[in-house]
């Protein structure tokens, strides 16, 4: 099978992750109790926390690293537990639904939320959000990356518009995140939210809630914390007062075996490669007649996607024929990007995404061109 | 009833500020573990450091050095 389709997913996952995780089995629950694997458990959280922060570049280290059950429950904590009633806050059409449905739903709780807009290629339009960001702007919530062009969203420019106007800047990099150059502290990023299981290549369940010190959340969950059990409140210290209840610890040790694989293998390494299978990619299809391709390909600095359609075929049934008789998995459909799609005009039809990762090789790239290229010929 | 002597406690708000200080401790071989926090003291992370009392001021020297930020430094018997 080829596969590309990393961005849902990264696979296969270096063998260490497994491991990892299996040797987790045994660890005690973190944060309860002091005997040898309660505090065993701790030591391998926080040595994950540690490498995060220095991945990232953490603000204030790896105190400020929570632990998740993914990007979506992180946007969610940063989103819900910051915004009340009455705030202001500003996204764009590139966002997934992890952004907009919880938005969405605080808009109808009294949240006034504004929406960027992007053009047929799917770019934001910054001009816009110069004029939506204002001092009374709680939080610009963004992408990094679009989930379905791959474009890649200028946070250092948004970042200064934050500043400039108080505003807290909350990052989705659920399709950068070990795909590109992502740091809290160079791009001036307040909240950064990741998937542990996409380009981090570890395991499905587990995510990332980074926080610059002096960003306070309420808690989306309260419970067992281990400590203060008499209080009717829960902890606010990070990250226990985020993390309630008992920690997926597997996860946790999943994901930092990837992370240690990616700075093993060479980070740098890594992306250029992928970049250069993303090229092929691009260049290949391109060169296809009957073949669409959306978003701002003027630069490939861009996530490892590529959405395309191909003249005479719906998306679902494409991606099936790839799967079916050329053995080659891709995504189609809306990506759960609406907004995004609405834009590029595919609004209806959907498009299938192609998506490349580090253990994608020139000939699988190769083969999903030859695959493209022999149904458009299909009278 | 077990003899109790007087020992250093380090007390931190966080686990992580915990786990750091038992790897900077160790890592510069200076003495001491975690335990669970007497239950005398009621604030904390539910962890913390106990050690000789004649390291004290180099474990707040390494304190100092590292940026840690415990909540409380006691002497109590153990």
């Amino acid at each position: 099978m080829i596969y590309l389709d990393h961005a849902a997913t990264s696979m296969p996952k270096p063998p260490e992750v497994g491991q990892a995780m299996v040797e987790a089995l045994n660890l005690g629950n973190a944060g309860r109790g002091a005997h040898g694997p309660a505090l065993a458990g701790l030591r391998t959280a926080y040595q994950v926390r540690c490498r995060v922060a220095e991945f990232f570049g953490v603000p204030g280290g790896p105190q400020q690293v929570v632990f998740t059950a993914g990007a979506t429950h992180a946007l969610n904590q940063a989103i819900v537990g910051l915004l009340s009633p009455g705030d202001h806050v500003v996204t764009t059409a590139a966002e997934h639904n992890s952004v907009l449905r919880p938005l969405y739903q605080l808009e109808q709780q009294g949240v006034e939320l504004s929406i960027v807009p992007v053009d047929r290629q799917g770019r934001i339009s910054y001009e816009d959000m110069e004029q939506m960001v204002t001092p009374r702007t709680k939080a610009v919530v963004c992408t990094h990356a679009s989930n379905v062009t791959g474009n890649v969203t200028d946070l250092k420019r948004i970042s200064r518009l934050c500043k400039q106007n108080g505003a807290l800047l909350v990052v989705d990099g659920a399709q950068s995140g070990g795909h590109l150059p992502l740091s809290m502290e160079q791009m001036g990023i307040d909240v950064l939210c990741l998937p542990g299981h996409k380009g981090l290549l570890g395991p499905q369940g587990i995510g990332l809630l980074c926080l610059r010190p002096g960003v306070e959340l309420r808690p989306l969950l309260v419970g067992g914390s281990g400590i203060l059990s008499f209080s009717h409140t829960h902890p606010s210290a990070l990250p226990d007062g985020l993390e309630a209840g008992t920690r997926n610890n597997p996860g946790i040790a999943g994901l930092g075996a990837g992370l240690e694989w990616l700075q093993t293998q060479g980070v740098e390494r890594l992306w250029a490669q992928t970049e250069q299978r993303l090229r092929q990619l691009y260049e290949g299809l391109h060169a296809i007649p009957g073949v669409t391709i959306y978003g701002d390909w003027s630069t490939f600095h861009r996530a490892p996607v590529l959405a395309m359609n191909l003249d005479g075929w719906e998306a679902a049934q494409l991606s099936d024929v790839l799967y079916e008789e050329f053995d080659i998995a891709t995504r189609p459909g809306a990506h759960c990007a609406p907004l995004m799609h609405l834009a590029l005009g595919t609004g209806e039809a959907g498009a299938v995404r192609m998506s490349v990762g580090c253990s994608t090789t020139s000939e699988d790239v190769e083969a999903a061109i030859a695959a493209v290229a022999q149904l458009a010929k299909e009278e | 009833m077990r003899a109790k002597t007087l020992q250093l406690l380090i007390t931190f708000s966080s686990t992580v500020q915990a786990m750091s200080m038992e790897t900077q401790a160790h890592g510069a071989g200076l003495p001491g573990r975690l335990i669970p926090v007497p239950t005398s003291i009621t604030a904390g992370c539910g962890l913390a450091y106990k050690a000789p009392l004649d390291s004290r001021a180099e474990l707040l020297a390494l304190i100092e050095r590292a940026d840690l930020e415990p909540e409380q430094v006691v002497e109590m018997l153990l």
